[in-house]
């Protein structure tokens, strides 16, 4: 940081920032995941924000949307004042903060006027609406950004874009009025608004970001994105392992600085791996694979082989498994094992598991488990029909073999009665994966295996695998966590827009290589820093 | 140490308490009652006539946890034991078929009702609480078109000998075929796959799916399995009666599912199983049987129904804490 607190004093004239955050940390238990962050957003500024995931990103925007609180000992300064922390949830907006984050906060099944006038319509003291009046402001507002959207058209059946550039308008809107008023600016958070957007969408949003800029209000731009953060930003801060690593202006670094600074090293410095690539006897192979954001892929799986699946957000890398599965529903493509070949098209969750394919969904407590039902029946569902002896389902028998396989996996505590949700996320988990890999699986397909799971269930996790995948089990396991992909995998693809672009072996499986690929799958000749 | 093994024991406490609190404050009801109409309540003849009349009201409180388990409403099944009792009746009564023809022609009209469910439901995809309420108005038109909206008497005897005709160990036998249902779905629900399935279904839909589940197949079975399932307490209902008319059968809709829910909360607490369901069922019947022959006016039975139906569901929250409900 050059700027301190010696700054805001020695120059009571100049405009003081918009946002500064001092010396802020956060520690979850063990783990720091923000260490004496210092950020400064200047009024009439955009500003980046990059780092890897598990940079503390994240941490840092839900520190501001007061939904962490930060260790005590940092400081918040808002155009100048000093802001208590922690922040309540609602403060952000009374400062002048608001926040898009990836979602959008849009409700789907509304129309325009009703989600840009939500606030308005939903919250007014009135009993009576003015409808005209809002149709009035709420075109208004479109005009002033130059938004070509028909206001009663509902925002699901919107393009993305449009979308993107609605959320953000409405967001923009929330604290102008109250910007006006006091004659400050105010901050916009975007949280990762572009990997979706195609191109041309992209430019749209970064127009709309320039005239909010121009009204003297700054944006906060949170993305992965080196080139699009080096295209719109004056500014940027970026995060590595929770501390701020560089405070740059945009115009004077190149491509390669940022790197560096995401990532600790520049690009080819990594040290490599000294073991060469292991060869695996032929298993399954993966032909022609198509679905909604993936592009043909065809990927040769060996037995005992574990491949990573990774890329930056929005690369498609996370959807394989669930085409693989036939969880969604893939356009093409066919899976080949023993000879034989299965179309991808026609898979579905049965017959997957009728040819011992696994699949552990990212999204646990959706898709993985039921908290509310037993430890027993959750990890022993797919096979609930083998304990079915004699007319009855052998219940005691069921609890014996969770009980073996809780000792087995170390689920603490292990009580196979109890519901699945009393256990920790890691111990959940833990249940999960047993229930899979039992089975002695052909392929394991992963999504993120180990999100939310601590240090210590993760090295158990991992251990499975390995040990597994020595007794020939295939795995393929998408994720995002370039460390955990160094530690699992023999070969990692890396994906952008639903293709895989790179391909590492043997010595490059490591954490700054696949980091370093991922980033670099982003370069694009039409868009070149300037 | 101690004071975590003192917490298992008073927590194991808490949980057999719970499971047989319904029970206990049965008992209490009927002594209550006791003390109250000491000549007439406490008697066998009473009691006989409280588990025949009831039965056909513990098999519509089964058909209705069926689809519940696997996340699906039933609220057609009042007028779906409507449709089965008149049907009996006009075919046989008015149309002179044999009994067990028009039995199974009952059973195959429900069968019919389910799979109507289950096309909207699961395929049109329309939320189950809209499509059972239109199908509950939808049948009972019908059945008040057919029967002329009028009590139809003179069901063969046989019918009514083998539900009321009889008693074992001093209960007419209509007890004993909702007793049959009851051990029935309780082998289902705790001791085949279906039942696990059924059970992953309605708590977690996708969960199921991805686990190799037909989450479809089951929720039109359930649908369908409800349907025969209030259609046989059709049966039961002409069989007590010994006749059929198109309006008395709607109101054992909200008993029914007061019973189901508050059948949650007993003997496997925090889900909806049949032996709570049954007991759930004797429970309210007790207490409108009590309060009819305190002399208390009829509408007091309404409010006792509706009551016990939101405390039962109330109950059934607190119990299982912050957990979601089975249905959402």
């Amino acid at each position: 940081m050059t700027s301190g607190t010696a700054d805001l004093q020695a120059a009571p004239g100049r405009v003081p920032p918009t946002l500064r955050l001092e010396g802020v940390s956060k520690t979850f238990r063990a783990t720091r995941a923000l260490d004496d962050v210092t950020v400064e957003v200047r009024p009439g500024e955009i500003h980046g924000l990059l780092g890897t995931n598990g940079s503390g990103k994240s941490t840092l925007i839900k520190i501001l949307a007061g939904y962490h609180a930060p260790d005590p000992g940092g400081r918040l300064y808002f155009n100048g004042t000093e802001v208590s922390l922690p922040l309540a949830a609602s403060d952000f907006r009374r400062l002048g903060m608001s926040f898009v984050h990836q979602n959008l906060g849009l409700l789907p099944s509304l129309t325009v006027l009703e989600n840009l006038r939500l606030k308005q319509v939903a919250l007014a003291p009135r009993v009576h609406l003015n409808w005209r009046r809002e149709r009035a402001e709420a075109q208004a507002v479109l005009d002033r950004y130059g938004l070509d959207i028909p206001l009663w058209r509902r925002v699901d059946e919107l393009s993305a874009v449009n979308r993107a550039l609605l959320a953000i308008v409405r967001a923009f809107e929330e604290i102008r009025e109250g910007c006006e008023a006091s004659g400050r600016p105010g901050l916009v958070l975007l949280d990762e608004p572009t990997p979706f957007l195609p191109e041309e969408g992209v430019k749209r949003l970064f127009a709309l970001m320039r005239e909010i800029r121009a009204t003297g209000s700054s944006v906060l731009f949170i993305s992965h994105d080196i080139d699009e953060v080096m295209e719109i930003t004056d500014r940027a801060t970026i995060l590595r392992d929770g501390r701020v690593s560089g405070d740059v202006e945009t115009k004077t670094a190149s491509h390669d600085d940022m790197i560096e600074l995401i990532i600790g090293r520049s690009l080819g410095a990594a040290k490599a791996r000294p073991e060469t690539a292991r060869t695996f006897a032929p298993g399954l192979s993966l032909k022609g694979l198509e679905g909604k954001g993936v592009a043909p892929l065809s990927i040769e799986i060996g037995e005992g082989e574990v491949i990573g699946l990774t890329g930056l957000i929005g690369a498609g890398y996370d959807l394989v498994p669930y085409l693989v599965f036939g969880a969604t529903p893939a356009t093409a493509g066919e899976l080949v094992l023993d000879g034989r070949s299965l179309p991808l098209a026609a898979m579905t969750p049965a017959r997957a598991i009728a040819e011992n394919l696994a699949l552990l969904p990212g999204d646990r407590e959706a898709k993985s488990g039921v908290g509310s039902l037993s430890i027993a029946d959750n990890m022993l569902l797919p096979d609930v029909s083998d304990w079915f002896r004699g007319g009855l389902l052998r219940n005691r028998a069921m609890r014996r073999e969770a009980k073996r396989l809780g000792d087995a996996y170390e689920v603490r505590p292990n009580d196979p009665d109890r519901p699945l949700s009393s256990l920790s996320g890691g111990n959940a988990q833990k249940v999960l994966i047993a229930r899979w890999i039992k089975r002695k699986p052909r392929l394991l397909l992963l999504d993120e295996p180990t999100q939310g799971v601590d240090v210590g269930t993760r090295a158990r996790i991992f251990d499975a695998i390995a040990a597994e995948a020595a007794g020939g089990m295939s795995v393929l396991c998408a994720s995002s966590d370039a460390e955990q992909l160094a530690r699992i995998c023999d070969r990692v693809l890396v994906f952008a827009r639903g293709r895989v672009v790179r391909e590492l072996t043997g010595a490059e499986v490591t954490k700054d290589h696949i980091t370093q690929a991922c980033y670099a799958s982003l370069d694009r000749p039409d868009r070149s820093p300037t | 140490m101690t004071t975590e093994d003192r917490a298992h024991a008073a927590a194991r406490r808490m949980r057999l308490f719970e499971r047989y609190a319904l029970l206990v404050v049965w008992a209490l009801l009927i002594l209550g009652f006791s003390i109250a109409l000491p000549n007439s309540f406490p008697r066998w003849g009473n009691f006989s006539i409280l588990f025949a009349s009831y039965a056909p009201a513990a098999l519509l409180a089964l058909a209705i946890i069926i689809p519940l388990t696997s996340g699906d409403y039933d609220l057609s099944v009042g007028a779906v034991m409507t449709l089965s009792s008149c049907l009996i009746a006009v075919l046989n009564a008015w149309m002179g078929l044999p009994i067990l023809l028009c039995l199974v022609l009952a059973v195959l009209a429900g069968v019919a009702v389910g799979l109507f469910h289950a096309f909207f439901i699961v395929y049109v995809r329309i939320p189950s609480l809209v499509v059972t309420l239109g199908s509950t108005s939808l049948i009972s038109g019908i059945v008040q078109w057919f029967t002329k909206s009028s009590t139809i008497g003179g069901i063969d005897n046989a019918l009514i000998m083998s539900v009321v005709g009889g008693r074992l160990f001093g209960v007419p036998y209509a007890f004993y075929y909702a007793f049959a249902a009851v051990v029935v779905l309780w082998y289902i629900f705790d001791y085949t796959p279906l039942g696990r399935r059924l059970l992953f279904v309605g708590r977690g839909r996708e969960v199921a799916r991805l686990n190799g589940i037909a989450v479809e197949r089951v929720r039109v079975g359930a649908l369908v399995a409800s349907s025969v399932v209030a259609s046989c307490a059709g049966i039961l209902y002409a069989g007590v009666l010994g006749s059929a008319d198109p309006y008395s059968g709607l109101n054992y809709l909200l008993p029914a599912f007061a019973a189901a829910f508050l059948g949650s909360t007993t003997i496997m607490p925090g889900r909806f199983n049949p032996w709570g369901a049954m007991v759930a069922v004797y429970f309210l019947g007790t207490g409108i049987t009590g309060l009819t022959m305190l002399g208390i006016p009829l509408w007091v039975t309404n409010v006792f129904n509706g009551g016990a139906l939101i405390l039962a569901v109330t109950i059934s929250q607190l119990t299982r804490g912050r957990e979601a409900p089975d249905i959402g």
